[in-house]
């Protein structure tokens, strides 16, 4: 195995992804970009927990290792910017300012969920805040935000929409034939690429014939930017540019940001995979977008040890407390069953 | 035909399957099996454990995630001689390949004037149960019975998913076999050698005299279930696993009702437009004068899969629901 990044053959080292231009981003919005991974990740290990004890019903996909692509791209956006997701989808709601007692109630089952308990964790969403919501069917979420950027623009709006999808879902034809529409009308829309490496238990080398999922956006006529996805800074620097380009009304970018996830495809185990090496997985752990960000603010002075751990734990006590709100929540009555298969009023939308 | 009890050897369900197409591409060189992650992985159902190392990986083939694309490959490589196993993971997936597989595998040899000859076998996983939600959970049958050009089959147990595999791959035609997720731990006596269970031939599970229950696929333990319970109530219940969808097999559901006088039809799809509908329809028209009852239907309430495993429980026709539908039909009777 060469570095950690390449999935298959050689691919570009981490250096080429984007310079460091740390000092220019504000010292808030440096800890704005930790604590949002800091709460992702704490989010996750707790559900992964309490799925392993199965306390938590149906299958987790967890988002622990690429938290710095959700919070470098999420720290752009404001409620009204729209952002579509995947079945690995809790990380993209908690960056995205997501409750974390709905969060939790729904991956329960609960009343007081965000689906109502319909949905769960492959399903979580929040209208308001602009997260159309995680989705089961790979390759689901780009038709639905070019979709959201088409309204956009229509309504003139200054906002843009965010699509996240895997390096197995760009394999998809309904991602192709989102990025040909988005393209075609210089839609407010950035593509996300969360390229870990794997679809499912499948490397990358062996579900594509190219290593980099941005090549493809040249041939919708697009620029593909390539950002390395442990690096919280390099995506928001990325990211900021991507978005500010369509909110010019300039059109869409393919942003593929190089990751890796920590666990399974489902639940919490990492290691000891026939799908891949614990040294590969240990070379990954050791760029850890928390770790690594961790050690770089305090060399800034930004943040010591000791203030981090301090967020840790507060972090981790605004999660049991959510957790303790979602279990002690009562499940849904059974009358509910047929509510919301259609929206019953008449109305023209107003 | 029916599993001998006699077979000393049990085997689980998705061992069967993956026992069927084991034996399947041993005996034809021209059957390979594609899908996502069915080779290194074994597929995340485990029916195709081992096959990568027994065939390789020209015969078993991990695919990109590519619904569409996998289908057609299928289709293409059936059209010109060989007979694909092409898996779709989940049955709710098999939307992303309509086109594929209903305006293109379905009607190329109607189209092409009876030219073309597609051997093509898909293997797919349906039903709830398992708090997998909306997306991961749905029993679409009823929408490729109505397609001409398709088969169908949809095994109850472990004996059935063997030989109805089988018999699919061996079929000339495009065959969608639809096995679910809540069956595959079940075991039952499985004959080693290779078996087929023919096509449109219906199975009659559980003798009786006085009340038909055609059930679907794992609504035939279920059915099962609720026949015991209504013997209590003087019922002696016949129960038909049909096997195979389309084609239906009306005859022995005919026979079987003009004995019988009533019947109801359970399955875990929708109720609204699934098979029942279908099946009540043919019962009236061939048997109407012998029915001492409406004929019932027992299916899903008309909604998307509910995540909530309180919601799914009430979602989830069980024997229960059965036999309070039986109850009711036969009060309103009265
Ligand atoms: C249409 C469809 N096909 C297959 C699946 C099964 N599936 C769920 S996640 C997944 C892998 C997705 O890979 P990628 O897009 O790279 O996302 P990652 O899991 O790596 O985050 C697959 C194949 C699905 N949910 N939907
Ligand atoms: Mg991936």
């Amino acid at each position: 195995m060469g570095e950690p990044h390449a999935y298959g053959g050689a691919s570009a080292p981490a250096s080429d992804w984007g310079d460091d231009r740390m000092t220019e981003i504000t010292r808030e919005m440096l800890l704005d970009l930790h604590q949002r991974m800091v709460r992702i990740r704490i989010f996750e290990e707790e559900a992964g927990r309490l799925s392993e004890a199965g306390r938590i019903p149906g299958a987790l996909h967890l988002y622990v290792g690429e938290e710095a692509v959700a919070a470098g791209v999420m720290a752009h956006l404001e409620a009204a910017d729209q952002i579509t997701s995947t079945h690995r989808g809790h990380g993209h709601l908690v960056a995205k300012g997501g409750d974390l007692r709905q969060m939790y109630a729904e991956l329960f089952g609960r009343e007081a969920g965000y689906c109502k308990g319909k949905g769960g964790s492959m399903h979580i969403a929040d209208l308001d805040l602009g997260m159309l919501g995680a989705n089961g069917i790979v390759g689901g979420g780009p038709p639905i935000a070019v979709g959201a950027a088409f309204s956009n623009k229509y309504r003139k709006t200054q906002n843009v929409s965010c699509c996240f999808f895997g390096d197995g879902a760009s394999n998809e034809g309904t991602f192709h034939e989102a990025a040909n529409i988005a393209a075609l009308y210089r839609l407010p829309i950035v593509f996300v690429c969360e390229n870990n490496g794997f679809g499912e238990f499948t490397r990358q080398d062996r579900h594509q014939a190219i290593q980099d999922v941005a090549d493809r956006a040249g041939s919708y006529g697009m620029p593909g930017v390539i950002v390395d996805g442990m690096d919280v800074t390099a995506v928001y620097e990325a990211a900021g540019e991507a978005i500010a380009r369509a909110r010019r009304g300039e059109g869409p970018t393919l942003l593929e940001c190089k990751t890796y996830r920590f666990f399974d495809h489902v639940g919490v185990r990492g290691m000891g995979m026939v799908y891949r090496t614990d040294d590969e997985v240990l070379q990954w752990k050791r760029r850890d977008p928390i770790a690594t960000f961790e050690e770089r603010l305090q060399e800034m002075g930004i943040l010591a040890a000791d203030q981090a751990a301090a967020i840790h734990e507060r972090v981790l006590f605004e999660v049991r407390e959510a957790i303790a709100f979602a279990e002690n929540s009562p499940p849904p009555d059974p009358s509910v069953l047929l509510e919301d298969v259609y929206t019953l009023a008449a109305g023209g939308g107003r | 035909m029916t599993a001998p009890e006699s077979a000393a050897r049990r085997l689980p369900y998705v061992m069967a399957v993956n026992e069927a197409i084991t034996q399947l591409m041993r005996e034809d060189p021209a059957v390979f099996l594609a899908g996502e992650d069915v080779a290194l992985y074994g597929s995340v159902f485990g029916i195709s454990r081992n096959l990568l190392a027994e065939f390789g990986p020209e015969r078993v083939v991990d695919t990109p995630i590519a619904e569409a694309g996998i289908m057609g490959l299928g289709i293409g490589a059936a059209a010109t001689g060989l007979r694909p196993i092409i898996d779709i993971m989940f049955m709710d997936f098999m939307t992303v390949c309509m086109d594929q597989l209903v305006n293109q595998a379905a009607k190329m040899k109607y189209m092409f004037g009876g030219k073309a000859r597609l051997p093509l076998t898909i293997h797919t996983m349906a039903g709830g149960g398992r708090s997998m939600a909306a997306q991961h959970s749905q029993s679409l049958e009823a929408w490729f019975c109505h397609v001409p050009g398709l088969k169908v089959v949809m095994p109850s147990g472990a004996y059935e998913a063997k030989g109805l595999m089988v018999a699919a791959v061996r079929d000339d035609n495009p065959v969608i076999v639809v096995n679910q997720k809540a069956l595959l731990g079940a075991s039952a006596p499985v004959p080693e050698d290779l078996y087929e269970i023919p096509l449109g031939v219906a199975n009659i599970v559980r003798p009786g005299s006085n009340f038909t229950i055609v059930a679907l696929g794992a609504m035939v333990p279920e059915a099962l279930k609720a026949a015991e319970t209504l013997a209590e109530d003087g019922l002696d219940v016949e129960v038909i696993d049909p096997r195979t969808l389309q084609p239906f097999d009306t005859g022995t559901v005919v026979a079987s009702v003009r004995k019988t006088h009533r019947a109801l039809v359970a399955h875990e799809a929708v109720r609204f437009g699934g098979l029942g509908a279908e099946i009540a329809a043919q019962i009236q028209e061939e048997a109407f004068d012998h029915l001492d009852a409406p004929v019932g239907r027992v299916g899903a309430p008309f909604s998307p899969v509910p995540f909530s495993p309180v919601l799914e429980s009430h979602y989830v026709p069980t024997a229960e629901t059965i036999v309070t539908e039986v109850r009711r039909l036969l009060g309103r009777q009265a």
